[in-house]
């Protein structure tokens, strides 16, 4: 780690890498980490991952280890989910919610061994993370900066990861974890991703990130690899439909109005609240949501027109019922989507809404009044995303 | 006896005063209840215990003076057996050279107390009584929640804010500064006579991890004053010690029909994901009932009792964070004969003494105990019950009982090996103002915070449950989202001393609990 008296930005284990092949500087600040927006071109960067292969610099990314005998069952009552349900060498999608039931983050659940877990968050929360281990004897360290990780993601991504003699790696399920010989160490792949393709990302100690680089890209050379950064990354999981922490919703500690936070429910992930099981954070809030009724539901819209409906009101008939979090033309999906925080008695899959989309072409504003239909979810969802094993394209 | 084939409604968990008040309460709504205690004797911190050889004392608290008449009369404690040997006692401030001050109810003696303190003490009395009062009206009922508009809690708060109104510009005024400031200015305000600053300062602090210029001390005042509006002006002596209060609650508890087992100490309260279904005993037995009352301090309940691991992350930070450390040791001494305190008659001696000579001997004595030292001029509130009721000591002799005020509940480096360092000290403290006490001594006994934590299970033996601060009263006691003597879990109720109004054997948490717990029915 970088002493932060020395450069107010950190650089992560494949700086060297990212800098070179990052043509137009167009840097970012994550979680005080430099971090690439784009490379080149973002659409370029876009299809990499929906035609060939892309790789993103994950590292950044907040991680938290835990062991100990109750690790476990810390985050069981930490997080919405039943985590006793998620096997060794298994990874879990999640959100964990303050006792008010409103979602502080999300992030996934990765379960390394026994009594030994990775949490990948979007918000550093260690302080939250230490309050909930009273009582409980778990180790809490923050790992963010031990553990370099990519996410390698699209269709050839399989082939390559073959090509560099990850034999096997096509039977890897999607959330299973599994691990190579890398140099004199061992790399960890899990199938997961923020893409919706097929993919994977690895992690790995960060004294071997460059060679790993190196490798990979030069396994990939031929497979068309390419690196991508976020803005490329936003389009990819606008398409598949992952909501993003900080954009799609506010995280409970970080909202300072009233009102402001959302429930799992309210994000369309009830999915992920499991009532079977012992006492978690937000249990008896949720319950009661769900016997009263939640106050916004979260939709996703086809959005008629080409026109990304960022920021737009939506409306049904005159009036106003909420407003747009997340809008983006797809270009495989080929449709306009975007993701709305609506009143709870409207968003029913079908409904017709109205999107006030404000659009501006040099120095002209125009306002579109676009019809929207609430759709049932992604809109992008190809069967390489799941079978396994993993095609070779 | 737990009565095996007895359904129970509600299990309260400590026999201490307020869990038996509540317990008398449900039990007269109806309710089935059974009280389990650790101890051998009910009565919790209002205790009395042999502590030598046919001495006996008042083992934790040792002045009756705030007991909420409304609960003494529906007790019918009187009638269950409690007998008072002497009240509305006088304040004595000892000063070394025997030149001492007498404070009555409203009268002011000796230590060449001027006029001016005399008119002052008329007036502040006055003034401090009123503001009590205001208070006493928010006592006898839940605190008031202030967002949500329940309308029992608009009438609270109306109450409260119109009493307020009703006190006139000036008074209003005063108390809206005072509460916020302390004790040591007030007194600096009214007062020249530094015994009558010292002395009205220890009582704004006595129990708690304060100093006279701690804020909230002055509101620590009105509480204690509290006991002017209950009818008390000055301590009370209990006959056969303040233990005779547990027990005469616990005779009413069973004329009630609340069934009661002594020397049963619970272990767990059994929760199942986020409902209380029962306790689990020390020995090993369950005993299920629909209601559980914690009457244990919220600490021990939800750390040791329930278990952090059980409850919601958000709640257990608040566990957690609420101010407990108790700084008040006490010491028993076994006398053969009434020792001769500088300038006091036998009759001054059967009142309370306080060793307390100037605001800044307390405040210094209390530095001690921020840094985890004991003090070593430690300010003291000295009892000799056996004066009022001899019962309590063979014949002829004596009990002196002692709240010996800056013993930290963390002392550094441990009790163990300097408990009997700190015990001498403080008698060789009282002896500069009793210089034959020492001859007459037969026995004595100390206890530090820590081990009344271990005999009466008070977390950091801090005897009101939680300090007294305007943080941890009303609707933020013992924590915002416990008031009103729910908790989150659901069936798990608090009654004790951690809750709205707070310590003191009073009587009103207890029946606050049990008033609420009615109010809800069967949703509760």
């Amino acid at each position: 780690m970088i002493p932060h008296d020395e450069t107010m930005m950190l650089k992560t284990p494949f700086h060297s890498r990212i800098e070179a092949a990052c043509e137009i500087n167009m840097w970012e600040d994550w979680k005080g980490y430099t971090s690439p927006q784009a490379y080149t071109e973002v659409e370029q960067e876009y299809f990499a991952v929906r035609s060939n292969t892309g790789v993103f610099d994950i590292s950044p990314m907040i991680k938290y280890r835990f062991t100990g005998p109750d690790a476990g069952a810390y985050l069981n009552r930490l997080v919405t989910r039943d985590i006793s349900k998620i096997g060794i060498d298994r990874v879990a999608y999640t959100v964990w919610c303050d006792d008010n039931g409103q979602v502080m983050d999300d992030g996934t659940i990765f379960h390394l061994a026994e009594n030994d877990y990775r949490l990948c968050a979007y918000a550093r929360c260690l302080d939250w993370l230490m309050w909930s281990a009273e009582g409980f004897d778990v180790t809490i360290v923050d790992e963010t900066a031990d553990v370099a990780a990519l996410a390698v993601q699209g269709p050839t991504s399989c082939a390559i990861f073959k090509e560099m003699g990850f034999e096997g790696i096509e039977n890897l399920k999607p959330f299973g974890i599994t691990r190579f010989p890398f140099e004199d160490s061992e790399v960890m792949i899990s199938r997961t991703g923020f893409t919706g393709d097929l993919g994977y990302e690895i992690w790995i100690d960060p004294e071997l990130a460059e060679a790993f680089w190196d490798a990979l890209f030069e396994a990939g050379k031929h497979r068309e690899i390419r690196p991508i950064g976020s803005a490329a990354l936003d389009m990819l999981r606008t398409e598949t439909g992952f909501i993003q922490a900080g954009v799609d919703f506010v995280p409970a500690e970080e909202a300072i109005r009233t009102g402001r936070s959302r429930s799992p429910f309210e994000l369309g992930l009830g999915w992920l609240v499991s009532f079977d099981k012992p006492v978690f954070n937000g249990r008896k809030a949720l319950l009661k949501e769900k016997k009263e009724g939640s106050r916004y539901a979260f939709v996703y819209l086809d959005v008629e027109g080409n026109k990304p409906a960022e920021h737009a009101f939506i409306y049904s008939g005159d009036k106003e019922v909420g407003t747009v979090t997340t809008g983006a033309w797809c270009p495989t999906a080929k449709t306009n989507v975007a993701f709305a925080q609506v009143d709870a008695k409207y968003g029913k899959v079908g409904q017709e809404l109205v999107a006030e989309i404000y659009y501006e072409r040099e120095l002209k504003w125009t306002r579109v009044m676009a019809k929207c239909t609430v759709i049932e979810g992604a809109v992008f969802n190809p069967p390489r995303k799941r079978q396994t094993p993993a095609p070779d394209f | 006896m737990i009565n095996v084939d007895k359904k129970y409604d509600v299990i309260v968990v400590g026999g201490g005063h307020n869990g038996l008040v509540c317990a008398t309460y449900l039990a007269k709504a109806g309710r089935k209840v059974l009280v389990l205690e650790a101890n051998a004797a009910l009565g919790g911190a209002s205790a009395t215990s042999e502590f030598s050889d046919q001495f006996s004392v008042s083992s934790c608290a040792h002045w009756l003076f705030q007991l909420n008449p409304e609960v003494a009369s529906d007790m019918d404690l009187k009638g269950h057996g409690l007998e008072l040997t002497a009240r509305d006692l006088n304040t004595i401030a000892l000063a070394e050279d025997g030149n001492h001050l007498t404070i009555g109810a409203n009268s002011l003696e000796g230590a060449s107390v001027s006029d001016e303190d005399r008119k002052a003490f008329v007036a502040f009395n006055k003034q401090m009584l009123k503001f009590s009062k205001l208070l006493a009206g928010a006592f006898n009922r839940r605190a008031p929640k202030l967002v949500e508009g329940n309308l029992t809690d608009r009438i609270t708060l109306a109450k409260l804010g119109l009493g307020m109104k009703m006190l006139g510009k000036t008074d209003m005024s005063d108390l809206m500064r005072l509460a916020l400031i302390n004790i040591y200015d007030v007194m600096e305000e009214n007062f020249e006579n530094d015994l009558l600053k010292a002395a009205i300062s220890l009582d704004s602090l006595l129990g708690s991890h304060m100093g006279p210029r701690s804020p909230n001390t002055v509101f620590g005042y009105l509480y204690r004053r509290m006991g002017d509006v209950y009818g008390f002006n000055g301590p009370a002596v209990v006959k056969g010690g303040m233990g005779a209060v547990g027990e005469a609650l616990g005779n009413a508890a069973k004329a009630a029909g609340v069934d009661i087992e002594v020397s049963s100490a619970v272990s767990k309260i059994n929760v199942e994901v986020d409902r209380a279904t029962g306790v689990t005993l020390a020995d090993g037995r369950v005993v299920n009932a629909g209601m559980v009352v914690s009457n244990a301090d919220p600490k021990t309940t939800f750390n040791k009792l329930v278990g952090l691991t059980n409850i919601e992350t958000g709640v257990a930070r608040r566990v957690k964070t609420m101010r407990m450390k108790g700084d008040a040791a006490k010491l028993h001494i076994a006398l053969d004969s009434l020792p001769d305190f500088k300038g006091l008659t036998k009759d001054q001696m059967g009142q309370r003494l306080l060793i307390a000579p100037t605001m800044d001997y307390i405040e210094l004595a209390f530095n001690a105990c921020k840094y985890g030292e004991y003090s070593k001029a430690p300010a003291m509130d000295i009892s000799i019950p056996t004066i009022h009721d001899p019962s309590l000591a063979p014949d002829g002799k004596h009990v002196m009982s002692v709240i010996v005020q800056f013993a930290p509940y963390e002392l550094e480096g441990g009790w163990a090996s300097q408990k009997e360092n700190f015990k001498n000290l403080v008698i060789d403290r009282i002896a500069d103002y009793a210089p034959n006490l020492k001859d007459k001594i037969i026995d004595s006994e100390l206890l530090t915070p820590a081990d009344l934590e271990d005999r009466f299970h008070i977390h950091g033996g801090h005897w009101h449950h939680g300090e007294i601060s305007l943080d941890q009263i009303l609707t933020m006691r013992p924590f915002p989202g416990a008031s009103q003597y729910g908790t989150s879990v659901d069936g798990l109720f608090l009654c004790s001393a951690g809750t709205h109004p707070g310590g003191g054997v009073m009587g009103l948490a207890g029946h606050n609990a049990a008033k609420e717990i009615i109010k809800r029915g069967k949703s509760a």
